[in-house]
């Protein structure tokens, strides 16, 4: 009988099934990979085991308990543990004082620090970690940091440990003591399950592997009967359904954007060259450096060093304003966050970015914003009945649409696409394909990020994949696939 | 589930029409109140009073609805009022200025003065309520310094027609008022920089990413908070016809209880210059009647913090669900 089992869990969020009728065993003591692409549905997998989704369907069977849902309080009473990214750890606290954060041991009224301090000392004689319990965790570099969390986790008695990439925010000798633990607490007989997108690893720690893929359960097998090859080919492996609006092919001899050894904000050396006319696919996984690498192009990150030229032009700039100001624009990948002034109308959002051009004696030519905001409603075709709409009434792919608007109104030369369809519907999306065409079409350049490789493979023209901030592959039309390109940016 | 219990929908049809016209509802109901209460509120000198007496707040309410819009707060507003008060005083009577050189450097001065806070605010990342309380401490020192703590008087009898002149039956003070709020309007309705308020007030993020410089934007909004203030504060001089350390105690928060009860959201990015026009007008009408009708000062206090926490607790429950 397994430890954990997930029977038939289905949850759905608004237009999205992110779990479709999912069905996974874990056996105690062992040490099981979860796999899959960005939004395979593995978050919100751990989510329903850590009580913080409540799914539509299906079971939880813990231990021969079984539940319709889990409450966060209940998963951990049942000995479910979480490591994250993102730590929850207070900085200002001791290492003892956060491994009993709020089951604090007391004396009386009085915390008990050196009780602590001992039970926690014990803790990490057992685990061999050399942690001084009274430091503060503010003083402990990132690996550290996480095995207080494991610890903390220990401490609780866990009998399941969930890791989520907890490779990723690692140095290479941090993650090596990374996967001493891991191999130390299933020896003590503690199960885990180990999310991660790097292939080594998961090969050299688990015993079973699960590939998900758009929200469902594709396979689980012994890590001993696949390979690399196999498993990216499962993770990847949804048939090319939807139809890519047909471009004739424009891409031009004329470079327009050149990047030199350009670093800084987490990617280093990154040479590439956009052509007049062409799409640019960004391929990565997440924490690869793609927005990070768009950030550094807009002017919103400073660069530590290197050469960007536009238009034969070298182009530095400090703000997204000079960088809008020499013909770039960006298309970010947080809508609400980043891109749209939800309690603005359509038509101010429209307009901000080119204010200042339809404006003398600082003020605005309001006939003219209406002009451009109307020819721009009709041309990409934002279904509103009227300009004076406040965005925040507007569906999601509406919404990007109007940023859309806005970038085509500021008339750029390169515009960069951050994940353009995220969340949005079937419709709107072929229709915001069918706009990067017309886009290229008229000799302009796209850089376009997506974590959907359905979409790099359809729009782009080539593709360079990055990894780890780096750029590991880059890619022409005839040799891309979802396998080549999956290979390259899962390796290491 | 559908909610369709009778009370519910009537509160939610009276919160559509409260948030819109609320203010002028209260307004309303208040000028009853007093007009039934007293026989001498409703009458032509009394209210053309109230308009004087509200209008230095109006002026600096003007400046101070940019500076919440784009999300911040500036609290030194009523200390720049006292320290333009008194260099303008000073300049004057102690160095024998001529009234306009005068007040034309003491405007330039709380211009700086704004402008400093905006500066430390955009580039240090510290929280306005921290920076613009400092601010107040320390230009109030710089006011006790100027003068000693005594009041300054013996101006050149025409600067008094600033504050105590009339136009017709139109005091000069609400003229001034009214040709602020005017151009408050105007920069918020149709130029970029008002545009820009509402961007970065609504969302910094997207407004910088949309290539609106937001620091500048800063600079530009507690630049003109600290020289609408300095307006304020060379009206009441005028008017006072002495300079006083304490002529702009408090205003800060009359001017907040205003703009909040005007509908400006303490979260940024809404609001407008007619409607804080009604709020101050409710300030102005709820002090002039209690004083009508007797009320103690003391009393007046506890109503006026109680108005602005009822404002804030309403724009709260409003824009609740943006956070």
């Amino acid at each position: 009988m397994p430890l954990l089992q997930l029977k038939n869990i289905t949850k759905r969020y608004p237009g999205v099934v992110a779990l479709n009728h999912v069905n996974l065993d874990v056996e105690k003591g062992e040490v099981h990979a979860l796999v899959g692409e960005n939004g395979a549905g593995k978050s919100t997998l751990i989510k329903v085991c850590t009580g913080a989704v409540v799914p539509a369907e299906g079971q939880i069977v813990i231990g021969g308990q079984e539940f319709a849902a889990l409450t966060p309080r209940l998963s951990v009473q049942m000995g479910i543990a979480v490591i994250y990214q993102e730590f929850n750890l207070v900085d200002g606290l001791s290492v003892a004082e956060n491994i009993f954060l709020g089951r604090a041991i007391r004396k009386g009224i009085v915390i008990d620090r050196k009780a602590m301090a001992n039970q926690a000392a014990e803790i990490f004689r057992q685990l061999e970690i050399d942690i001084d319990p009274n430091e503060l965790v503010a003083n402990l570099t990132v690996g550290y940091q996480q095995l207080v969390e494991i610890a903390k986790a220990v401490s609780q008695n866990a009998q399941i440990l969930i890791m989520d990439e907890p490779s990723a925010p690692l140095t290479q000798a941090e993650a090596e003591s990374l996967y001493a633990m891991v191999e130390k607490l299933k020896a003590s007989g503690v199960t885990i399950i180990y999310i991660s997108h790097r292939m080594k690893e998961v090969f050299r720690l688990s015993d079973r592997i699960t590939v998900m893929r758009d929200g469902q359960i594709i396979e689980t097998m012994n890590a001993a009967d696949t390979n690399l090859d196999d498993l990216v080919k499962l993770m990847v492996g949804r048939e090319l359904t939807e139809t890519y609006p047909i471009r004739k092919d424009c891409v031009s001899d004329e470079v327009l954007l050149e990047v030199e050894n350009l670093s800084g904000n987490g990617v280093h050396d990154i040479n590439l060259q956009i052509r007049k006319g062409e799409v640019l696919g960004l391929a990565g996984l997440i924490g690869a450096g793609r927005t990070e690498l768009a950030e550094l192009l807009f002017g919103v990150k400073p660069r530590t060093g290197g050469r960007v030229v536009l238009n034969g032009k070298e182009l530095h700039p400090r703000l997204p304003k000079e960088a809008i100001d020499c013909g770039i624009a960006l298309v970010p990948e947080d809508r609400k966050r980043q891109g749209v002034l939800l309690d603005v109308d359509i038509k101010g959002n429209i307009s901000m970015a080119i204010l200042e051009r339809i404006s003398r004696f600082f003020t605005v030519n309001k006939k003219e914003e209406k002009r451009i905001a109307e020819h721009y409603k009709e041309s990409i075709r934002i279904k509103t009945p009227t300009l004076e709409q406040k965005v925040k009434n507007l569906s999601g792919g509406n919404q990007q649409k109007v940023i859309i608007a806005k970038w085509l109104a500021s008339e750029p030369t390169l515009v960069i696409f951050d994940e353009p369809t995220r969340g949005i519907d079937v419709g709107a999306k072929s229709e915001i394909y069918a706009l990067v065409n017309r886009l290229v079409e008229s000799g302009k350049a796209v850089l376009m990020i997506s974590s959907e490789m359905e979409e790099l493979i359809g729009m782009s023209d080539r593709v360079l994949v990055l990894r780890d901030g780096r750029i590991v592959g880059e890619l022409e039309r005839k040799e891309f696939n979802q396998e080549t390109i999956m290979g390259l940016a899962a390796q290491g | 589930m559908k909610d369709s219990s009778p009370l519910k929908t009537i509160g939610r049809v009276a919160a559509s029409i409260g948030k819109q016209y609320g203010i002028y509802l209260v307004l309303l109901t208040l000028v009853l109140f007093f007009s039934i209460a007293s026989e001498n509120f409703f009458v032509s000198s009394n209210l053309l009073n109230v308009a004087r007496q509200v209008s230095m707040m109006g002026i600096a309410a003007v400046g101070f609805a940019f500076v919440l819009l784009l999300g911040g707060i500036d609290l030194s507003i009523g200390s720049l009022v006292s320290l333009v008060n008194i260099v303008t005083a000073w300049l004057m009577v102690n160095a024998g200025w001529n009234p306009v050189l005068a007040v034309l450097v003491a405007l330039a001065l709380s211009a700086a003065v704004g402008f400093s806070n905006g500066w430390i605010i955009a580039n240090l990342q510290m929280p306005p309520i921290i920076v613009t309380l400092a601010m107040m401490i320390i230009i109030e020192g710089v006011a006790y310094l100027i003068c000693k703590g005594l009041p300054i008087f013996g101006f050149p009898k025409s600067f008094a027609v600033i504050g105590q002149g009339y136009v017709g039956p139109v005091p000069i003070p609400v003229i001034i008022m009214a040709v602020i709020m005017g151009l408050g309007m105007f920069i918020l309705r149709s130029t970029y920089f008002g545009r820009y308020f509402y961007a970065v007030g609504g969302n910094e993020e997207a407004a910088e990413l949309s290539g609106i410089d937001v620091k500048r934007v800063k600079y530009l909004v507690y630049s003109l908070s600290g020289f609408f203030a300095g307006i304020a504060g060379i009206v009441i001089l005028s008017r006072t016809n002495s300079g006083q350390v304490l002529s702009g105690k408090g205003l800060e928060f009359d001017v907040l209880t205003a703009c909040v009860l005007g509908g400006v959201s303490v979260s940024g990015g809404v609001g407008k210059i007619s409607n804080v026009l009604a709020g101050i007008l409710v300030l102005g009408v709820l002090s002039n009647g209690l004083v009508l009708l007797d009320v103690s000062q003391f009393v007046q206090m506890v109503i006026k913090g109680s108005v602005l926490l009822t404002a804030v607790a309403l724009d709260c429950l409003q824009h609740r669900k943006k956070t």
